[in-house]
């Protein structure tokens, strides 16, 4: 029954031991580990600046770790970020035949399926609505053809009806051995479990410790 | 990669690509030169090559802050930076898009803006020769400095400020090809010097600028 979206012959566990990451150049997580088994998701929670975007960016090494592991490494993850990395002068089908190209996927048909693009697919992306674009954004992830998504903020702008459709595709993917790390302040109605990140909050560097390292 | 190629000039064809320009900017440059310097033919045939290649090298400069910019700011940089494509390769691409869209165009019209500042018949196979080996290095190092500067808000104008110095040797050699030929010396080394140059900088500069750009992601 499950037809498992296999990544080099195996099903991909996704592993993070022990990371810390910085932004500009300031530490603000650390010891954060967790798993991801495939068919599974894990929702990243914690309060704005907390560090989600920026350890999603680590995993999928836009940015680098500053100790810690991940296993398997970027290219077995799909990235969508705030931005929707849509070209407003392209219509709906070229913006994806362009990224179906770059990854080699098949056809886009059930990409504009599953984001209920099909009857814009003619439509300039310039014409869209922001949480139309948004679903354009997403159904590039069914594209990739990659087990892991890592998901930044995928339900703003959406409506109930499209997070909905969302939460169903992030569903098929589960259900087709992919896993999924989802940053997100909402419910979506998947049944994951959840990561607060608060509690990796890195430890400033306070004057006493910058001081240690000159006595 | 062709797919990448293609997306590339099918956007500078569509409304707000900027295609043609850099050709209009050419056009305008060359019409305003005789205005300035007067009309005698002997002084335009004089000049000629040095305006032509600097024309050019400014109508390049033009739309070079686009190369990265656009792509950086709607996120699709970020996402080609995870695709399974090389950072290298998208450089090249990109820049030899670039290259199509303003270089190829220029090379291709520059006989006919010749006429209007009186260069000479003889010269013109020169004149196309020159720009024809040039313009692919003013892309690839205007693409170097593209991806030094992507991310920073209305960085065109430091942009103009890095790439110039470097466009120096190309402006240099390019123009001394056309100058030579029209006083009948020999143009082969001038012409060595300038393809040395584009070779140089299409081996090297990819690399220089993928680092650039993965740096500036982070």
């Amino acid at each position: 029954m499950l037809r498992f979206c296999r990544w080099k012959g195996q099903p991909v566990t996704l592993t993070a031991t022990d990371l810390a990451c910085a932004r500009g150049g300031i530490p603000i997580l650390e010891g954060v580990s967790f798993g991801v088994p495939d068919g599974r998701a894990l929702i990243l929670r914690g309060p704005n600046g907390i560090g989600k975007t920026t350890l999603l960016r680590c995993l999928v090494g836009l940015q680098p770790l500053l100790r810690g592991h991940v296993a398997p490494g970027p290219d077995a993850c799909a990235y969508a970020s705030h931005a929707d990395a849509v070209k407003t002068a392209l219509s709906v089908a070229e913006n994806l035949r362009f990224w179906s190209e770059i990854y080699g996927a098949g056809g886009i048909d059930a990409a504009l399926q599953a984001m209920d693009l099909t009857a814009l697919s003619t439509r300039p992306a310039a014409q869209l609505s922001a949480g139309q674009t948004r679903r354009l954004g997403l159904a590039r992830l069914l594209l990739t053809g990659r087990p892991i998504w890592v998901l930044d903020e995928p339900t703003v702008a959406l409506d109930r009806a499209s997070v909905a459709l969302f939460a169903k595709a992030v569903l098929d993917h589960c259900a087709a051995g992919g896993s999924a790390v989802i940053a997100t302040h909402i419910d979506l109605g998947l049944e994951a479990e959840t990561l607060d990140l608060s509690a990796y909050r890195a430890r400033e560097l306070g004057a006493g410790d910058f001081d240690e390292a000159f006595l | 990669m062709t797919a990448l190629f293609l997306r590339d000039l099918i956007l500078s064809v569509r409304a707000g690509g900027g295609f043609g320009l850099a050709l209009a900017f050419f056009l305008i440059v060359t019409v305003l030169v005789p205005f300035g310097v007067g009309p005698e033919s002997a002084t335009l045939a004089l000049i000629a090559p040095g305006i032509l290649w600097l024309g050019a090298l400014l109508a390049c400069l033009l739309s070079l802050d686009r190369i990265f910019a656009l792509d950086y700011d709607d996120g699709t940089l970020a996402v080609l930076a995870t695709a399974p494509v090389p950072m290298e390769g998208i450089v090249v691409v990109k820049a030899a898009a670039h290259w199509i869209t303003t270089g190829l165009p220029l090379v291709i019209a520059a006989p006919v803006f010749a006429i209007l500042l009186s260069l000479p018949p003889a010269q013109f196979g020169w004149l196309i020769l020159s720009l024809g080996l040039g313009t692919p290095a003013l892309s690839m190092i205007g693409a170097f400095g593209a991806a030094l500067t992507v991310g920073i808000k209305r960085g065109g104008l430091l942009l103009s400020l890095l790439v110039l110095p470097l466009y120096v040797p190309t402006l240099i050699f390019g123009a001394e090809v056309v100058t030579r030929a029209g006083s009948g010396e020999n143009a082969g080394t001038a012409l060595a010097f300038l393809a040395g140059i584009t070779a140089g900088s299409l081996a090297l500069l990819p690399f220089a600028a993928a680092a650039a750009i993965r740096v500036n992601l982070r």
